[in-house]
């Protein structure tokens, strides 16, 4: 009896319902979010609302709080020692951090892609974009191979390694490599994905692709990023979020913010005058 | 199926930790009943005296194996010491070349040596010469179980120590010889380690003694004669099968064991925790 | 730069070099007096371990057979009840010990290792083979008595001496290098990776497994070698648990002896050349065996080295 085909179709089942029903207010929606490493605060009292189908970028100087942020949205930031979170994440209306929920459930729905690409270097291509469809079980080497090459196909890397999908993940350059990391979080079908400065680690014909890239993915998922390049923030994002020092500043649509910010400070950093 | 995926995650961080409480057992067990059969031993004829007759009851006590032990450890630090510093330095401050790679990688191979074999090759060089049990192979055999360890906790020590230390030392115009003492100063406390802990693991050898010294029921009677040692009283008092024998050998034991953890305490306390070789 | 060559720089370096070099002798003494020392039985080539007469009455033919066979059960039990609780105790250091509780449990394993061997086989004799006998192995004779290695009582010189027993001894005695060199395979794994299995939704030891264990794979294995050459080597300990008889048998519940224990038995009372000499070659073989198992791990931790420089520069 086919119970796991029966699990896993009643999986998309519920995803699909999930997305039918969603409500027309933002995807993700952060409250009052403070976040200590210890007794050091991070973040103070961030509110902010990510809204479905776009591209929201997180800007602002080293140390301004943007990828402590970025972590709390996947409950990334407490696996670091005596890191603690106070606030809320709501996604889709409900708390990310209730006590009901395990963070293994929130990094399923919530994907992240880091910035210097760690694929498993022990692990074949194939094997590393299915690896998160096989820790939630699934089994059948039919749907790994589907779900695995259409994964690759839509980060374009399926046609230039699909002859190779048994080398290891480590084999590649260092865009293929953050495109293999951006199909292997593909494959488990998140409903948002962040991306902590995806590009900085790569050349600037790898960051053309992935630019592309993220304005494609837009149209299925919910886009985080965060980036120290102004440049790339009004290429790619249609909502962005000034920080500093552990406070949002000012969050806006780009354009928006970039021609007419609000802030002094938001417009002191965007004229160069520091970070 | 998620709910067995965390069933799972419970279950193997249980073994986890059960297998670290399995490998604690063992341990507490012979501190408990190395203390509770050995020390009632620990009086001052177990320092002073020689072994009992092997009757039923018969006073003694190990102060010959005592004697023994600190003789043969002593002198052989005098050898294995200087030799493992000193090639240490070699390996770290003048071997970055094909024979000081060897050289390193020699002595992590030999350090994990048999004992019993080092005992064989004390034996052949040092015991047929003067035909029977004497000093000359016992030390010999101890030493060259120092020399590899003492080696690579000297060259490990000094390679952390930051090259900026060398450099400054060379633009000052100080010779190279006077720069890699230097370089040992800074590194006193990882030396100083590797010699604690060489000194405690020869202290606790038998093997090598039972082929090179034998075992002698009298005091210290001179370099061609066998000499007692703890060890060798351990080994064969223990398994004697008499009373008044096996206690002294947890009185023996538990002698060694306090030397040793003293030694590893210690070393604790000069490392504080920074890395160790293994 | 710096200062010239001195006559003192010239002397210390040829010190330094000269007391390096003892190490160089002392591998090429061992086996150069090891293998001229068994010259009387090197003739038997192969034979000498596979064959179990053991001389004396019979000639001056010399085989080491059941000490073999006893050297490689014990090494295999030692691995097989030893590898995974070190396994363990690694993967508790480096990965899921709260912050307080890292020093202690390694100064335990620590500690482990510096009990000398003769201590070991002391507690061994009185208080580990008793335990055992009376509580644990009468258990394996009911439930698993169909098997041969299983059946049986000890009967040797010492009251409940058996090879179970040695393997259980070693099995303790390589926890500790076993779990040390783990640790640090385990610990050179990046953080990026174990981030990287946490973001696809792993649980803590989902992303262990597929993160850590098969990123520091060759570290362990290593580790495991090393193990090997430990548990072969093992002298005292062994020999105090393990009997004495000359009986060759299949139980694990029967007395026996290692090419160690034989050694360090036999040696004192040894007569004759080729007695000797067999004794010898037994400690040659050891020396051989445990070289190559060492060999084998450092070229392994050599390449986990070089892997992480390698990592570092991604």
């Amino acid at each position: 009896m086919p119970s796991q085909e029966l699990e896993a179709a009643y999986e998309i089942y519920t995803q699909y319902e999930g997305m039918r029903n969603v409500s027309a207010g933002p995807k993700l929606e952060v409250r009052q979010l403070n976040a200590f490493y210890g007794t050091k605060q991070a973040l103070y009292d961030v509110d902010l609302a990510i809204e479905p189908n776009k591209v929201t970028a997180l800007i602002g100087p080293s140390g301004c709080g943007k990828s402590t942020l970025i972590r709390c949205l996947n409950r990334m930031h407490e696996l670091v020692p005596d890191a603690r979170v106070k606030g809320q994440v709501l996604l889709d209306g409900s708390d990310i951090y209730s006590k009901a929920l395990d963070p293994v459930d929130v990094r399923r729905r919530i994907g992240m892609v880091f910035q210097k690409p760690n694929p498993f270097p022990n692990m074949s291509i194939a094997d590393n974009v299915v690896a998160g469809l096989r820790l939630n079980g699934v089994r059948d080497r039919g749907r790994l191979e589907e779900a695995g090459r259409r994964s690759l196909q839509r980060v374009y890397l399926w046609d230039e390694v699909k002859d190779e999908l048994k080398r290891s993940g480590a084999s590649l350059s260092g865009g293929q490599q953050q495109r293999l990391c951006i199909a292997r979080a593909l494959a488990i079908e998140p409903e948002v994905i962040l991306m902590d400065e995806p590009c900085s680690a790569l050349d600037p014909t790898a960051t053309a692709k992935i630019e592309e890239l993220i304005a494609e993915l837009k149209a299925q998922y919910t886009v985080v990023i965060v980036t120290h390049n102004m440049q790339q923030a009004s290429r790619v994002a249609d909502y962005t979020a000034f920080m500093y020092l552990g406070k949002l500043i000012e969050y806006g649509e780009t354009t928006a913010l970039f021609e007419r910010p609000k802030e002094q400070l938001t417009e002191r950093y965007i004229t160069g005058k520091f970070g | 199926m998620r709910s067995r995926r965390f069933l799972l995650d419970k279950v193997l961080i249980s073994l986890v930790c059960m297998s670290v409480v399995i490998a604690i057992v063992p341990l507490a067990s012979i501190l408990y009943y190395v203390t509770i059969r050995g020390l009632p031993a620990m009086n001052p004829g177990f320092f002073t005296k020689l072994p009992p007759l092997p009757l039923p009851g018969a006073p003694g006590g190990l102060g010959n194996a005592i004697q023994g032990t600190l003789i043969l450890v002593g002198l052989a630090a005098c050898i294995g010491l200087p030799f493992g510093v000193l090639s240490g330095i070699y390996v770290s401050e003048y071997g970055k070349n094909f024979y000081g790679l060897t050289v390193r990688f020699l002595g992590d191979v030999l350090v994990g040596n048999p004992s019993i074999v080092v005992g064989i090759l004390g034996f052949i060089l040092l015991f047929r010469p003067f035909h029977g049990d004497n000093l000359y192979a016992g030390v010999f055999s101890l030493s060259i179980i120092m020399i590899p360890i003492v080696s690579i906790a000297t060259a490990e020590a000094l390679n952390l120590v930051p090259s900026s230390i060398r450099e400054a030392s060379a633009a000052l115009g100080i010779r190279k010889w006077r720069t890699s003492l230097l370089v040992v100063s800074n590194a006193k406390s990882g030396v100083a380690t590797g010699a604690l802990l060489a000194t405690a693991r020869v202290m606790g050898e038998a093997a090598p003694l039972i082929l090179t010294v034998g075992w002698s029921n009298f005091w210290y009677a001179g370099p061609t004669a066998p000499v007692a040692s703890l060890t060798y009283a351990i080994w064969s008092f223990g398994t004697s099968g008499l009373q008044n024998w096996v206690n002294l050998a947890w009185g023996a034991a538990f002698f060694l064991i306090v030397m040793v953890i003293a030694i590893n305490l210690a070393v604790r306390l000069l490392t504080r925790g920074r890395i160790t070789y293994a | 730069m710096g200062a010239g060559r001195s006559r003192a720089d010239i002397v210390f370096k040829a010190l330094v070099l000269v007391f390096a070099s003892s190490i160089v002798a002392l591998t090429l003494a061992f086996f150069y007096e090891l293998t001229t020392g068994s010259s009387y039985t090197l003739g038997e080539g192969f034979a000498f371990i596979t064959s179990s007469t053991w001389g004396g009455s019979i000639g001056n033919f010399f085989g080491v057979l059941p000490a073999v066979y006893g050297s490689l059960v014990t090494s295999a039990i030692a691995l097989l009840i030893g590898v995974p609780i070190s396994l363990g105790v690694a993967i508790f250091l480096s990965e899921l010990s709260p912050g307080h509780l890292r020093s202690p449990v390694s100064f335990v394993v620590e500690l482990l290792a510096a009990v000398p061997s003769v201590v070991y086989g002391l507690w061994g004799i009185f208080i580990m083979v008793p335990f055992l006998t009376h509580n644990i192995y009468p258990l394996f004779r009911t439930y698993l008595g169909f098997l041969p290695i299983f059946q049986g009582y000890p009967t040797g010189q010492l009251p409940g001496a058996s090879i179970l027993d040695g393997g259980v001894v070693l099995a303790i005695m390589i926890i500790p290098i076993v779990s040390s060199i783990s640790r640090d395979a385990l610990q050179a794994v990046p953080d990026s990776q174990r981030e990287a299995a946490y973001a696809l939704g792993a649980t803590r030891t989902e992303a262990i497994r597929i993160s850590v264990l098969s990123y520091a794979r060759s570290g362990i294995l290593a580790s495991i070698f090393l193990g090997l050459g430990r548990a072969f080597g093992e002298t005292i300990a062994v020999a105090m648990v393990v009997g004495d008889t000359q009986r060759f048998s299949v139980s694990l519940f029967s007395p026996g002896y290692t090419l160690a224990s034989l050694i360090v038995t036999q040696f004192t009372e040894a007569t004759g050349p080729a007695y000797i000499s067999a004794l010898v070659e037994a400690g040659l073989v050891l020396l051989v065996v445990v070289f190559l198992t060492n060999i084998a791990a450092r070229y392994l931790i050599s390449r986990l080295a070089k892997s992480r420089e390698a990592a570092s520069y991604l």
